[in-house]
């Protein structure tokens, strides 16, 4: 039944990271810090990058993660990864602007930050991470998606919705309510 | 507001566990820049001649340069600075790394302290807390060591180290100080520090660094990187391999090792091998540093991986950093062909924490004196009969001053005056006191002569860089090369150039002549000042040739950093003024013309007129007089009355000193 929604294209913005290519400079730091600076390129300040890397040289680890949604809570576990015999910090991977930690948060006011792949007006082709790295540890991919129209809800949504409703106020008073409202959008 | 610079210095004295956040005069940033200008202007003005190095009277400032911390690539050297224990001159090494950026994102500029601490102690700096704290648990450790402690004492993995090793902790005078992948190694500013008890220093900054004039300057930044990029996938044709890149010398990366071992001094700088860089040699140690390099790796806001991480378990070495030279250094003092020992040796030398320049021909020097009969197998008690393993002997007893080591710490110069019985005449590489590179060649090389006898530094990698230091045989090379040499002051480099021979009449000693030879080397010299004094990186600069700063953009971006306004005159006279004024300070602590002479066998054809021309040329050019102290003139027109005064009131100068005598 799939086939009959109909579809639209996105651009699905992707940055690659290339661990084995980060040489531990933090120029995205810099860069993304100034880029997203008031007025723009007035200061720069790593602390207030979206963008961080977890660089460890004697560890081997060289990690640089964006920063994603704020979260009010920390995860009831923590996560750590050990990967092809290289173990990486508690956390290492994650994007979020967490109570557990400093990271992606504003150093004065500690406001959460979060990469918008420098999406200002006017629009930058390529986030200022990217532009700086030029040891390509950092490129900018865009592709193209089809992905359906989203519509209101399903049919199952529909139902169990309008079951609960019913629970609630009495079948009578949800179809009044229902003709109320239609006649108020005709006119 | 201050842009660029934080306007701020934190002042400390150990003895009495003082910190003070003080706030700087503008007008020294207008007339000195930063880093080593407002360095020699602090050693000027607040270390009076007659103190000890290695008392508490001594300053040490650990500086960032001006432009540290802003968005141009590169901009991430620390200036040291303090007098020297070895050279009892002002010493400056400069170190890159993370130190300086993290420094001014904390807040400040300077790092300035004297006194000495009652106990080891290490400084804690993070934005406005500043706190002396115990050190006692880090006594003995190494350099790296001690800064993966800190790390996780703090609980910090992103605080930046400076640390000094057992070699600063005993007063070596070629200790250094080592941060991540960088050190301030030469003159020995780890022994300074050792002196003051100061362990460490830990630093981390949040806040904001701003510029000027934003959208102009990242422009010019930008253009930078450009060049950066070109340039590092276009190296420069006609030159040997190590010299045709950009960075430190990409001595981590590059196998080709010919011209640094058929070129340099083996041993004791005594040896020229000429024959050494065979098929056999290339494919060893090109496996050796294959197995031996884990990863290249950077330094702040810069894309070029000049340095390296170690790691040979093999050879039951734990991990550390590398760059530069020092790969070869150990190696050649040794005269041990296998560059594995150059990496095993270089390990333990950094947590020591020793100058990679210095402590090799130190060793060399000792094996000399040994073989010569000068030292005796009684002074060398418990050495093992190893070759190798000897090396490490006086290493581990040079770092802890014990027995034969006691003496050798503190550098051949001195080293050879307290053994005495005739260990002076193996002294031969020295240049006031201080090591020099291991390099003898033929022919006397003007240009280089001037560098080596009058360079403040007294390190010729740090006063040479942007001048090809050999001609090109054909004209149409010349040619080719200067079509794009934009870096030159002035169109009459290229000619200085394009004329310069291989042989003939346009050929070494006697081309280029004295005036062109003064130009050719206050060009080099003046790119370098500025480097430290600004905090850039001389891989992209002052070093190379064809670097991605030069005296033509940078006027443009110091001025839209800062918002004091430089043209190319006006940022050459501040690079003048420092360089003068560290010529002041040197002459203060007794430097005259006597002392500005390489050693006699530095070039095998020397010739006694042509070099006190030479000299003279320059003093006069300098606008100094003939002992080699500018005059009062020269020190009115550079804004530097108050030191015309003093060393007048001194007798260092007298009134209407003579100019240098004409040739």
């Amino acid at each position: 039944m799939n086939a009959d929604r109909p579809k639209k294209k996105k651009i699905v913005k992707t940055i690659q990271i290339d661990l084995d290519k980060c040489n531990g400079c933090r120029a995205c730091e810099m860069a993304c810090s100034t880029f997203h600076a008031r007025p723009r390129y007035a200061s720069n300040n790593p602390a207030r990058s979206r963008v961080r890397v977890l660089f460890d040289p004697m560890r081997d680890l060289y990690v640089p993660v964006y920063a994603g949604d704020y979260a009010p809570a920390e995860c009831c576990g923590r996560d750590r990864y050990t990967i092809e015999g290289k173990t990486y910090d508690e956390c290492g991977f994650c994007r979020a602007s967490c109570p557990s930690r400093d990271l992606f948060k504003e150093p004065d006011s500690g406001l959460p930050l979060k990469c918008d792949m420098c999406q200002e007006d006017p629009e930058l082709k390529e986030p200022m991470c990217v532009q700086w790295c030029i040891t390509d540890a950092l490129t900018y991919v865009e592709r193209e998606e089809e992905v359906e129209e989203e519509n209101a809800a399903q049919p199952e949504e529909l139902e169990t919705g309008l079951e609960a409703l019913a629970d609630k106020f009495g079948l009578e008073k949800i179809a009044e309510a229902v003709a109320r409202l239609a006649a108020a959008r005709k006119g | 507001m201050r842009y660029a610079e934080t306007g701020f210095q934190l002042e400390i004295d150990l003895s009495r566990g003082n910190i003070e956040r003080v706030e700087t005069d503008p007008r020294l940033t207008e007339l000195h820049l930063g880093g080593l200008g407002t360095n020699a202007r602090l050693l000027w003005d607040r270390v009076p001649p007659e103190i000890d190095p290695l008392s508490p009277d001594n300053v040490l400032i650990f500086s960032a340069g001006l432009l540290c911390g802003t968005q141009a690539t590169g901009a991430n050297r620390t200036i040291v600075s303090a007098i020297s224990p070895q050279t009892r001159l002002m010493a400056f090494s400069m170190m890159g790394g993370f130190f300086a950026p993290e420094l001014k994102y904390a807040g400040y500029d300077k790092i300035v302290l004297r006194g000495r601490a009652p106990e080891l102690a290490y400084l804690f700096i993070h934005d406005g807390r500043v706190e002396i704290r115990d050190a006692r648990h880090l006594a003995g450790k190494g350099a790296l060591e001690t800064a993966e402690c800190l790390k996780r004492e703090l609980k910090d993995p992103n605080v930046q180290v400076a640390a000094i090793g057992l070699a600063g902790e005993h007063r070596v005078y070629f200790a250094s100080i080592e941060h991540a992948r960088s050190s301030a190694s030469r003159a020995g500013l780890g022994a300074v520090m050792g002196s003051k008890n100061l362990k460490a220093i830990a630093v981390r900054g949040t806040r904001d660094v701003a510029v000027a004039r934003p959208a102009e300057f990242m422009e010019l930044c930008r253009e930078v990187l450009r060049y950066i990029q070109w340039r590092r996938d276009n190296p420069v044709k006609g030159v040997p391999a190590i010299l045709a890149g950009i960075g430190s010398p990409q001595e981590m990366a590059i196998h080709d090792e010919e011209w640094h071992t058929t070129n340099f001094a083996w041993g004791n700088a005594r040896h020229r091998r000429k024959d050494f860089w065979t098929k056999e040699n290339e494919e060893r140690w090109r496996r050796s540093q294959e197995q031996a390099v884990e990863r290249l790796i950077s330094c702040y806001n810069c894309p070029l991986k000049c340095g390296a991480i170690v790691r040979y378990p093999a050879l039951g070495v734990s991990k550390y950093m590398m760059k530069c030279y020092s790969k070869l250094t150990y190696v050649m003092g040794a005269m041990l062909d296998d560059l594995d020992f150059g990496f095993r040796i270089a390990g333990r030398a950094q947590e020591y924490g020793v100058d990679a320049y210095t402590t090799p021909q130190v060793m060399a020097f000792a094996m000399e004196l040994l073989e010569a009969g000068i030292l005796t197998p009684a002074d060398v008690a418990g050495m093992p009969e190893d070759r190798e393993e000897k090396f490490f002997w006086l290493l581990d007893r040079i770092v802890r001053r014990e027995g034969i080591g006691e003496v050798l710490a503190d550098g051949v110069y001195w080293a050879a005056r307290r053994i005495g019985r005739g260990a002076e005449a193996f002294d031969h590489n020295t240049i006031k006191k201080h090591e020099q590179i291991p390099i003898k060649l033929g022919m006397l090389n003007p240009i280089y002569f001037i560098m080596y006898a009058t360079g403040e530094k007294i390190n010729i990698t740090q006063i040479e860089g942007q001048m090809p230091q050999m001609p090109f045989e054909t004209r149409q090379e010349r040619e080719e090369f200067v079509r794009d040499w934009i870096q030159v002051p002035h169109e009459r480099f290229k000619d200085y150039f394009l004329n310069w021979e291989p042989r003939g009449e346009r050929a070494f000693p006697h081309y280029p002549p004295p005036e062109a030879t003064c130009e050719i080397v206050e060009w080099q010299e003046m790119m370098h000042y500025l480097d430290d004094s600004l905090g850039l990186c001389a891989g992209l600069s002052s070093f190379p040739i064809k670097p991605p700063y030069h005296i033509h953009n940078l006027p443009p971006l110091v001025s839209a950093a800062t918002g004091i306004d430089f043209d190319e005159d006006s940022l050459w006279k501040a690079a003048n003024r420092n360089r003068t004024l560290v010529r002041a300070v040197n002459n203060r602590l007794g430097l005259r013309r006597k002392d500005e002479k390489p050693p006699e066998d530095h070039w095998k054809k020397r010739f006694p007129e042509l070099e006190a021309r030479l000299l003279e040329t320059y003093y006069r050019y300098k606008g100094w007089n003939a002992e080699g102290v500018p005059t009062r003139d020269t020190l009115a027109r550079l804004d530097l009355d108050d030191v015309a005064e003093d060393l007048l009131r001194r007798g260092i100068l007298r009134e209407e000193a003579p100019a240098a005598a004409e040739a």
